[in-house]
Order: structure tokens, then C-alpha cells, then sequence
């Protein structure tokens, strides 16, 4: 029946909506930052754990829509182990894939954040997708206050 | 169903003979604005082919065609809405500048510091900020009257706030986020006996609903006419003669003067007074026309009509697992906010558009309702008079389904 839907509601989405990773506080986080998206109304807790500029760790609380969960758990399961170099690297890509106008998006350059670049096609829902790795490119910057998608 | 004439209707609406995604349109957003049948299309194109030119400026042939049915219209506003003088009618762009004028003028003249400004807990945002922002600028304080889990104002509550120190109710005729229709006489009843005004924000009700704004005995009457089957960038305000002469204008400008010297203004007579620069002409008019194409149905029929496809919907909707109703207040209009359990709202629209059904899916305009409900959104179905049950059922359908794709 929704046909028309799949390249957006992968299967992955799915599942992640159903079962998010990393989905717990981290006491005495190194960094904590809330996003906000007015849109819709969801809201993320991102909580980061550093070693240096390495990330040892990655977590989350809150409640959106599938694209947005789906996203932000990708993201947390990604971004371990990176440093903020790479991971500043990889919120490009992102951008590139769910915003850019290219023909050409490099699936390959994203692994699998790839079953997010659906959202193309549907401008009112890149902001779902995308919360997350705005919220964490705050945290990165060390911003230690909301942000929001608008 | 009763006789309505849905399919004659139907045929009217240009738009609804669209395809969606390739599926047929199923327009179920009409609390965010409403399709326009083709006689409000028609009159526009009838007027810039042939009768357009500014109002109330020139003496020529063109001129007053124009000014005549530009004046034509406010006198089919009066009567739709029964206000006893067209003086009374005054042009705005909508629900939001209508309430924006009164607090801006009506407000400033009248309220200081310590007054209270009184509004319920189910308002639209335009019924709030322009309250705040009177407050923040007079020192007044704007109180809120609680509703209860049904959606509900509480009237006991709402009666305790209204004090001596009440200088104006503003209250929403009928929720855009819930669906409740305020009893609006009982409290306009209640707030006269204190000798305090009333302001109603008839946004969502003037299409669902016969307005009567003499028997209501309102002291404002709000609207936009996007919502009532006309473009969008005009509504009325209508204000009682009295309130409104002695009230100061809101903007300056052309048209709302008598006389201009540099050392002081006379100000025109009502409603001109509050008309400052040239109107949304086109605009003006086909709100004409979309009131004589609503009076050759009748508002009660439409009434009744989309009270059978509430009751439908809503019947549909219960039966669903999963699905939660937010709004259930006894006397409510065409309108269903619902809540899925762990699918998002927002998910819930796209999937819905997937197969060609528009509904909202936000916290419509009232941040608040939804922090009293605990849900960041909802999705929301909202009914005209020209959708069917046959749509209603396509909705539950995509509802059922959705429940079973996100499992
Ligand atoms: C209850 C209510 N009040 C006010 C408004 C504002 O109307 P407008 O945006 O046409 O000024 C709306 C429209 O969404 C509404 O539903």
C-alpha cells in the first residue's frame, strides 16, 4: 500500500524506530546538548562522552517521529570512536546527501547512513533527519545550550 | 446521510478532481484553510477582466463598479453574520490582524497596568501573543481559563477569573486543535454582567456554523476568509458601533482619513476609520461571492452535514487500536486530532500523503494544547462540506494500515 514510501521508510528505519541504540543517559557526560525542532515538536537529548577529541561514546533520550529516531540512532552507533575531525566530516556528507542538489550522491562515503538520503525527496522531512547531526555538531563545538532545526 | 447535495458540491471544487501522488485527493485539511468552489475563483478573474480600478478614490465608470462591489460585499458580510450596520464590518487580513487590532487599539485606550485580560487554555496563537504583547507593553496580566481532559473549557474556573479587575475576554469560538465549540453565549452572558467585553475568535466556526453576532451579543467577532471558502489575505473583524467610534485607528494611512493638514488629522467615519490604505480588492469581493455561493446551501445544512460526518469519523476512529482521540468535548465541530501510539505524527501525515490524503500533522498553532495532552503533535482530520464518508473511510483505512507497516 505505500509503495511509494520505500525509499523513505527503509526497513532499517524501522527498526531502529522500534528499537533505538544507545538510548540512555550518560551520567556526567562530557557534553549535553538539546535540540529542538519547532516544527514538529521533537526534542533530543544528545549526550557525548570524550576522550581528548575522541568520542568513546554516544547516547541519547527524547521522542520524534521514525526519520528523526531512526537518525539520531544511526548517528550515535556511527560517531563512536571517531574523532571530532571525522565526525565533522561525516555531518557534511550527511548534509550533502539529505540537502544537496547533486545527481551524484557518494551512498558509499556515508556507510550506512544511506537509508536516511530517501529523505531528499521529501523537503518537509530533512529537518527530521538532520536534528541529530545539527545537536551534535553544537556538542562538538562545545555549545552548551539548545539548538534548533529553524 | 441526509440529502445533501455532497456530489453537486463536489463538482464545484475545481482542485478536488486532483491527483495526489497519483491517487485522488482526499482534502482533509480544511481547519488550515478550505478549497475554493469556482464561482469565488470566477469572480475574481469576472473582476479583474472587467470591473477592477481602486475603491472610494475616483469618479470614474471603473471606480465605482469596483467601490460598489467592494461595498457590496461588506454589506454581505453584515448579513451573514447578522451585524445590524456595515459600519460594523471592518477589512483585515484575517483572524490574526483582526485580534492584533483590537489589542492594539482597543486594548491600549482601555487597559493599564494591573487590568486583566482573560483568555482560555484551547486558544490559537493568535489569540495569545497579541495579548501578551498588550501586556508586556501596559503592564496588564493576561490570565488563562483552564480546560479538562476532554478538551473542555472548565466554566467554573473560567467564571472565578472573571474579577473585578477583568477588562476583556478574548475566547475561540471553536478550537482549531480540538474541535470544541466554546458555549460562547453563556460566557458573553457571564462577562456582560460584569460590564466586560468580549472578543470571539471565529476562525474555526464561521464555516461550520450559522454566526449570529447580534443574538450572540459579542462586542468582536474575528474571521478570515481563507477558512470560509475565499482567498486568503482578507477577514473581518466586526466590532459593535459604539466600542469601535470610540476606539483610536490602528494604522494611518489613505482612506482612514477625512481631512490632512500638518498640524492634525481628521479621521474618517467607521468602518473606514480602520481601512488604511488600499484593500485586497479581489479579495473583498470574492468573500462575497463564497458567502452567496455558502447562503444557496444554508449554514444549518452544512451544520448538519458535518455533524453526521463527525459522528462517522469519530465512530470509525474509536474502533481503531492504538488510536487516541484528543478532544472530545461534547459539543464539538468538524474536526479529529489524533494521536497514534509510538508512530509520530509526522509519519503519520507523510504516510497519509503517500496515498493522497492531506491532513495536518503539528501542534497547530497551540503549543500549549499539546503540552496539556503530553504529546509534542497531533494528527489532525478537518472536515468541509464537501468531503464524504467515503473519504472518512479511506483515512481509516490508511490509519489501519500505517499501524501495521510501522508494527
Ligand atoms: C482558531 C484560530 N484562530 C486564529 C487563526 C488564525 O487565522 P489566520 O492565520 O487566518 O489569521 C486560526 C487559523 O489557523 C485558527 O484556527
Amino acid at each position: 500500500m505505500f509503495d511509494d514510501l520505500r525509499d523513505l521508510y527503509q526497513e532499517v528505519i524501522f527498526d531502529h524506530n522500534r528499537n533505538p541504540r544507545n538510548f540512555r543517559v550518560i551520567e556526567n557526560a562530557d557534553r549535553r546538548v538539546e535540540g529542538f525542532n519547532p516544527l514538529c515538536g521533537d526534542r533530543l537529548t544528545l549526550f557525548l562522552q570524550m576522550d581528548g577529541d575522541r568520542i568513546t561514546d554516544a547516547s541519547f533520550q527524547g521522542s520524534g517521529c521514525a526519520i528523526s529516531t531512526a537518525s539520531v540512532s544511526l548517528m550515535t552507533e556511527i560517531v563512536k570512536g571517531k574523532t571530532e575531525q571525522e565526525a565533522e566530516d561525516l555531518f557534511k556528507k550527511f548534509h550533502e546527501m539529505t540537502t544537496g542538489k547533486d545527481e551524484q550522491i557518494n551512498l558509499e562515503a556515508v556507510g550506512k547512513l544511506a537509508v536516511l538520503a530517501g529523505v531528499r525527496e521529501y523537503p518537509a522531512r530533512v529537518k527530521c533527519a538532520t536534528l541529530a547531526w545539527h545537536t551534535l555538531d553544537a556538542a562538538l563545538k562545545n555549545e552548551q545550550k539548545s539548538i534548533s532545526t529553524e | 446521510m441526509t440529502n445533501f447535495p455532497v456530489e453537486k458540491i463536489r463538482a464545484d471544487f475545481p482542485i478536488l478532481a486532483e491527483k495526489i501522488r497519483n491517487k485522488p485527493l482526499v482534502y482533509l485539511d480544511n481547519a488550515a484553510t478550505c478549497q475554493k468552489p469556482q464561482a469565488v475563483i470566477d469572480s475574481i478573474v469576472h473582476l479583474y477582466s472587467h470591473d477592477y480600478a481602486n475603491v472610494h478614490r475616483g469618479v470614474h465608470t471603473l471606480s465605482v463598479r469596483s467601490t460598489d462591489l467592494f461595498e457590496g460585499a461588506r454589506t454581505k458580510v453584515k448579513d451573514f453574520i447578522n451585524a445590524g450596520h456595515e459600519k460594523e464590518i471592518i477589512f483585515v487580513k484575517g483572524t490574526t490582524e483582526a485580534i492584533n487590532l483590537v489589542a492594539q487599539s482597543y486594548g491600549k485606550a482601555n487597559i493599564k497596568a494591573g487590568d486583566e485580560i482573560l483568555i482560555t487554555a484551547m486558544e490559537h496563537h493568535s489569540n495569545i501573543v497579541p495579548w501578551q504583547i498588550l501586556c508586556q507593553q501596559t503592564g496588564a496580566v493576561l490570565k488563562v481559563a483552564p480546560i479538562n481532559l476532554h478538551g473542555e473549557l472548565i466554566y467554573d474556573e473560567f467564571e472565578k477569573l472573571l474579577s473585578d479587575k477583568t477588562r476583556l475576554v478574548s475566547v475561540v469560538h471553536m478550537s482549531n486543535a480540538l474541535g470544541t465549540i466554546n458555549p460562547v453565549k453563556i460566557i458573553i452572558a457571564a462577562a456582560h454582567a460584569k460590564d466586560i467585553p468580549v472578543m470571539l475568535d471565529g476562525a474555526q466556526a464561521i464555516p461550520h456554523m450559522t454566526v449570529d453576532v447580534q443574538d450572540l451579543d459579542c462586542d468582536f467577532y474575528a474571521f478570515s476568509g481563507h477558512k470560509l471558502y475565499a482567498p486568503s489575505g482578507i477577514g473581518v473583524l466586526y466590532g459593535k458601533q459604539a466600542l469601535l467610534e470610540a476606539m483610536p485607528p490602528y494604522q494611518g494611512g489613505g482612506d482612514m482619513i477625512r481631512k490632512v493638514t500638518f498640524a492634525e488629522t481628521e479621521y474618517n467615519v467607521l468602518p473606514y476609520k480602520f481601512e488604511a490604505g488600499t484593500p485586497a480588492i479581489a479579495d473583498v469581493v470574492s468573500l462575497g461571492a463564497a458567502i452567496d455561493y455558502l447562503n444557496a446551501i444554508g449554514m444549518d445544512k452544512i451544520a448538519a452535514y458535518e455533524a453526521e460526518l463527525l459522528d462517522y469519523a469519530t465512530e470509525k476512529a474509536m474502533q481503531i487500536k492504538g488510536l487516541r482521540i484528543i478532544g472530545e468535548a461534547e459539543h464539538k465541530g468538524a474536526i479529529l486530532s489524533f494521536v497514534l501510539d509510538k508512530i509520530h505524527p509526522h509519519d503519520i501525515g507523510t504516510m497519509l500523503d503517500s496515498l493522497g490524503i492531506a491532513v495536518r500533522a503539528g501542534h497547530h498553532c497551540a503549543m500549549p494544547v499539546m503540552d496539556f495532552f503530553k504529546v509534542p503533535a497531533t494528527a489532525r482530520a478537518s472536515f468541509a462540506m464537501y468531503n464524504t464518508k467515503e473519504e472518512i473511510d479511506v483515512l481509516m483505512n490508511g490509519i489501519k494500515s500505517l499501524i501495521e507497516v510501522f508494527g
